[in-house]
């Protein structure tokens, strides 16, 4: 099992530019079913034997898919990604990096209207893999492997290195999601706690956060109250100066607010497993999974 | 990005939200020739520079007559004015705002920001204005109301009165209030801020309702549809090497330590940051180089570091992915032989083809210093700044 995507899901990439092609062709070594493309002015043409056409509706007339990777630029994101789920895309993954936060506002506002079912992971992301099963976004393929721990994360690289320990101490991923690191994004910690709740091959969770917002504080309210797998955290941002951008749009101090530190206390006092050091975030899941086997 | 005050209220004037009288100046000759002009007896002189808290620094200044307008503009434009936000060492102030006076009976605050938890803008208010809005907000949160609005549909007429009359404000000053609260949020909308706010917004003792002061901060990811906006971008305002950073696409913070960091990635290179705290060290700066890190941004990279004096180790930190890190290594090498370098490096590569990646920085013969663990690189890179071996 996993959350989100498996091997029987079927994907739209829109944006099958210069850089959409370049990853597309990564997904499809990586066994991800990559069954349609769109490039506005190519409809008819093929990449790989992939039928492209001109949007995601034209897409929909003559080929099932289930989910959609989005690679259109940032000023056509919103509108790509409101497309998707016209054509009933239910996981819509927005790699997409620089749109505009108020895009997203409105994208949010209009999916909780008209598509309450869609899942929308991004933007500004490195997307979602299920080890060995399907892999939508950009993220190294070859350093995940499957097994139990979930991982989720604000970050794309940081994510990575997550993985990388993990896998080094032989500590497979159930699902890897980058949530994006905008000010407003699709799935927040809380939404896909919740999905690793309900999911038996996730025995642990690694959340890599960082300052700015609140969704960190969210995700230690919803463990406290309920969820019972062990969650191990990294916080980054600990030093940086009130009011920069630390590269990610939402990566921000505002107002005194979105702190590592009152994130680091809000996750302790949950009971999840806060490591100071992001060198640290792989031997701690081996700890908190290793002692969980001797309890169970 | 941040804009001046004034350009805000350029701003606020097409959207017919009513300011003050006035223009800037760079001499005080010129503030004195604007005063004249406005005529009155009673002119503001303020400081235009990005930092809040311009009135603690002595950065807001009232003036009588225009003579004294010319003297209080000389002070301010002839010493770094600083604030609570702009450090011991302050800021150089280039320009001035000269306007006539508005003396008020009512201070109140209007701030628009986009509300990340709620993931829609949110519109907020206080009959307590001209104060720091975040020590109330911090004190006494139950003053401040707050009014969410759609980011499709903007605030609308019946919230925008309810406010008003909430604040306390009646009939035609309620009015006036109420219109100025739609028009904050039409421009929050259509100029993509992230950030608007107007403290104080005074009404006077005929109770017209004027905007005192004005900031605004734009959403950078939107520029693209503003390019007027960029004309209100001042280089002055930035750090030298933050500037210099944006012009290659990366994104760089200035800190205040003593090691170099080049990293790929925003949450890479925060972790980065922070391990090298962790280590006893201190980063000199942020530096996210892209997910991509190929060999003209690593070149570039590196100028950037070494030209930063303070700088007396370098730490690269690169995850290779879809990049490998041979490819990254090549880069790192065609970089360094073009260069010399005066302070140690410290290098760490890690995933795909990282063995191959290891063995080329070896035979380079270039003098770095090879780490293996994040953790690892982050002590050696400590050490290499205290100046002892790794």
């Amino acid at each position: 099992m996993s959350i989100l995507a498996d091997r029987r899901t079927r994907l739209l990439v829109q944006g099958l530019g210069r850089v959409g092609q370049f990853y597309t062709d990564l997904m499809i070594e990586y066994g991800t079913q990559v069954v349609a493309g769109t490039r506005p002015g190519k409809g008819g043409t093929r990449h790989h034997g992939i039928p492209i056409f001109d949007d995601a509706r034209a897409a929909a007339r003559s080929v099932a898919f289930d989910a959609s990777v989005v690679f259109v630029p940032a000023a056509a994101a919103a509108e790509a990604i409101l497309e998707a789920a016209e054509a009933g895309a239910r996981l819509i993954v927005a790699i997409t990096e620089g749109v505009p936060a108020l895009d997203l506002a409105r994208v949010k506002a209009t999916l909780r209207e008209s598509f309450p079912a869609v899942r929308l992971i991004g933007p500004n992301c490195p997307g979602v893999i299920s080890p060995g099963q399907c892999k939508i976004g950009i993220m190294p393929g070859y350093i995940h492997k499957p097994g139990p721990v979930g991982i989720l994360s604000r970050s794309g690289t940081l994510t990575y290195e997550g993985v990388h320990q993990c896998t080094a101490l032989g500590l497979g991923q159930s699902t890897c999601v980058g949530i994006g690191g905008d000010p407003v994004v699709g799935m927040s910690f809380v939404d896909l706690l919740a999905l690793y709740a309900e999911d038996p091959l996730t025995k642990g969770i690694l959340m890599i956060g960082e300052i700015g917002g609140s969704a960190e504080e969210e995700a230690a309210e919803y463990i406290r109250a309920r969820f019972r797998k062990p969650v191990v955290a990294f916080i980054a941002g600990k030093n940086a100066p009130p009011g920069k951008r630390m590269g990610h749009a939402g990566a921000i101090i505002s107002g005194g607010r979105g702190t590592a530190a009152e994130k680091v206390e809000a996750l302790r006092a949950a009971g999840v497993t806060v490591v100071d050091s992001p060198a640290e975030m792989g031997a701690a899941m081996q700890r908190v999974l290793g002692s969980e086997e001797e309890e169970g | 990005m941040k804009i001046h005050e004034y350009q805000a209220k350029e701003l606020f004037r097409r959207y017919a939200i009513p300011v003050p009288e006035g223009a800037v100046a760079e001499t005080p000759s010129e503030a004195r020739a604007i005063a004249a002009g406005l005529g009155g007896d009673l002119f503001a002189v303020k400081a235009q520079v990005h930092a809040g808290g311009r009135g603690k620094g002595g950065g807001v200044r009232l003036a009588r007559e225009a003579e004294e307008v010319g003297a209080l503009a000389g002070e301010i434009l002839s010493r770094p004015l600083v604030t609570p936000q702009t450090g011991p060492e302050g800021v150089v102030v280039r320009l001035v705002l000269v306007e006539r006076g508005r003396p008020f009976e009512r201070q109140l605050y209007l701030g628009i920001v986009l509300d990340r938890a709620a993931e829609r803008p949110v519109l907020m208010a206080s009959a307590e204005g001209g104060v720091e809005i975040e020590e109330i907000a911090r004190e006494r949160p139950a003053v401040i109301l707050k009014a969410h609005f759609d980011a499709r549909a903007g605030l609308g007429a019946q919230e925008a009165r309810a406010l008003a009359s909430r604040l306390g404000l009646a009939g035609a000053t309620g009015a006036e209030a109420a219109a100025i609260m739609q028009a904050l949020a039409r421009i929050f909308l259509a100029e993509d801020c992230s950030l608007l706010e107007i403290n104080p917004l005074v009404v006077t003792a005929e109770g017209a309702v004027v905007a005192l002061d004005a900031k605004c901060d734009l959403d950078d990811n939107a520029l693209f549809r503003h390019p007027g906006h960029l004309a209100w971008r001042d280089p002055a305002e930035e750090d030298r090497r933050e500037a210099q950073a944006a012009d290659f696409g990366f994104s760089y913070v200035t800190l205040d330590g003593d090691i170099g960091c080049m990293v790929n990635g925003a949450g890479l290179a925060m972790a980065t940051n922070d391990i090298i705290t962790l280590a006893g060290g201190a980063p000199a700066n942020f530096l996210d180089v892209g997910g991509a890190a190929d060999p003209e941004r690593v070149t570039a990279a590196f100028r950037l570091l070494l030209g930063d004096r303070r700088v007396r180790a370098v730490l690269v930190n690169i995850f290779g992915g879809i990049v490998r890190c041979d490819v990254i290594a090549q880069g790192i090498i065609a970089a360094l032989r073009g260069m010399t370098l005066q302070v140690p490096l410290v290098v760490r590569l890690e995933g795909t083809n990282v063995e191959t990646a290891r063995e080329m920085l070896r035979g380079s013969g270039l003098a770095l210093i090879e780490a293996e663990t994040f953790a690892d690189a982050a002590a050696k890179a400590v050490a290499a700044a205290r100046g002892g071996a790794a």
